[in-house]
């Protein structure tokens, strides 16, 4: 009898001092049956990628209000894909422009939330989109 | 296995994976390197809530590095009885060890276990003993007074304490601080620290005169310490130290024998609860028999009676009529 749970790693890279927000993502997602992993602030991309390795985690959801998404997202994704890692789930949010979320979406990030996302809609999205691919992993293997 | 073996981390991550999620292949995957389990020390963290066992933990961790140990962590944290869900969040205490080859971490939710560790917290200690790492921490959820399944994981348990949380009186009752192999007062530099240090030395001692003297036995050191200012944790490596020498000559396989026998116990327990239970569809002739108005006792009885055919059971209605109670 298997019991598997969406296992989330929660993550705030570069210099960003301000994880209301993840938080706030971090505690609805726990609400919704996941399991989560909160890094706490300051995380390089190695760190991050690290972690979710060691963790097995499912999804990784970055936040950033800093304005370096542009540049630290994209190297998030090049850490997790050298680590083995390309198969997570890679979410994020923050104060993000449309054209970058455009650009991120392009570039492994399946989906990004900007201001005003309604939470419920986060853990909903996560949850449809895992259970489709383990739907698929099902029927793989 | 041969990335498990060639010491990838993902390996290891995802075979712990499959041991919390209760994937069929986690049972071939520990057969597979069972002769390599046994190596690894294993040390019980556990404590109330916000005594301090994440940071004690790291500077444990980081001076066992110090010493050119690997160190592996397995932290668990408590999961919602509503939800299922978790927050997980002893990592934050640990990041200088992220990036360190020398240390893996994982994060466990307790997933329905109440006694402080999850029910794949032994699995994940033997995949990272098996994976070659050398010391195993084990820090359980923030316990009580009455939880201590972390016996069952680790070879020495340190209970942390910190001062502000109850009189000398709390320090004899039983339970937690009677499965404690080192005691550890943390926040030494708080007001309290050395009264609660002396109450514990006390209840140690108290226990040590008044038990039977049929063998020798072990006497858990009161070491303070400060984890959060790195001040005196050398003393609590030192206190878990005395106990493996203690634990050498023949102690050590003995109990950890005792704790298999009672591991393959729980599987059985499980299993059979899981098979039986579930797959014949007990529950709605348990519900009529109950409507009946038999107790949940004589129920349980006649259940057992038809799983295990004619092998006596406890409690079963031929035994209760022998001990005179119908």
């Amino acid at each position: 009898m298997t019991d598997r749970r969406i296992r989330v790693l929660v993550a705030k890279p570069g210099l960003d001092g301000h994880d209301r927000g993840a938080k706030t993502v971090a505690s609805v997602l726990r609400d919704h049956g996941m399991e989560v992993i909160y890094t706490g602030l300051h995380k390089t991309p190695a760190m991050i990628a690290e972690i979710a390795v060691q963790e097995d985690v499912d999804v990784v959801g970055l936040s950033i209000l800093s304005g370096a998404h542009m540049e630290l997202f994209p190297r998030v994704r090049k850490e997790l894909e050298q680590r083995g890692m390309a198969h997570v789930l890679l979410v994020g949010g923050g104060i993000i422009p449309r054209e970058d979320i455009e650009a991120l979406e392009g570039d492994g990030f399946t989906k990004l939330f900007g201001p005003g996302t309604n939470t419920d809609s986060i853990a909903e999205f996560i949850q449809t989109e895992m259970q489709q691919r383990w739907a698929k992993e099902g029927a793989d293997a | 296995m041969a990335r498990f073996l060639s010491g990838d981390r993902g390996a290891l991550a995802r075979a712990i994976s499959w041991a919390e999620n209760a994937d069929d292949r986690f049972q071939a995957a520990l057969s597979g390197v069972y002769e390599r389990v046994g190596r690894a020390v294993r040390v019980g963290v556990t404590g109330p809530p916000g005594a301090g066992k994440s940071t004690l933990v790291n500077e444990v961790a980081r001076l066992l590095r110090e010493m050119e140990r690997t160190v592996g962590i397995l932290a668990v944290d408590p999961s919602s009885p509503f939800t299922g869900g978790a927050l997980l969040g002893d990592r934050i205490r640990m990041e200088e060890r992220t990036l360190d080859p020398g240390v893996f971490i994982r994060s466990m939710a307790s997933r329905g276990s109440h006694g402080g560790i999850a029910r794949a917290s032994v699995d994940a200690c033997d995949m990272m003993d098996a994976w070659g790492l050398d010391e195993i921490l084990i820090e359980t959820v923030g316990v009580g007074q009455a939880e201590y399944d972390v016996v069952a994981a680790a070879d020495t348990v340190v209970v942390v304490l910190c001062p502000g949380a109850g009189d000398g009186i709390q320090a004899m009752k039983s339970g937690l601080l009677e499965v404690a192999d080192v005691l550890v007062v943390n926040k030494s530099d708080v007001s309290g620290a050395a009264r609660l240090a002396l109450d514990l030395e006390e209840s140690v001692h108290i226990r040590a005169t008044t038990r039977k003297h049929d063998e020798e036995k072990w006497v858990p050191p009161v070491v303070s310490c400060s984890a959060g200012t790195a001040s005196g944790v050398d003393a609590v490596i030192e206190g878990v130290e005395s106990h493996r020498r203690f634990l050498a000559d023949g102690r050590l396989e003995g109990a950890r024998g005792a704790k298999r026998v009672e591991q393959v116990q729980r599987v059985v327990t499980e299993r059979l609860a899981e098979g039986v239970w579930d797959a014949r569809g007990w529950r709605t002739e348990v519900e009529v028999l109950l409507g009946s108005g038999d107790t949940p006792y004589d129920v349980a009885s006649q259940v057992l009676g038809e799983i295990l055919g004619g092998i006596p059971v406890a409690g079963a209605p031929g035994a209760r009529k022998e001990a005179g109670c119908s």
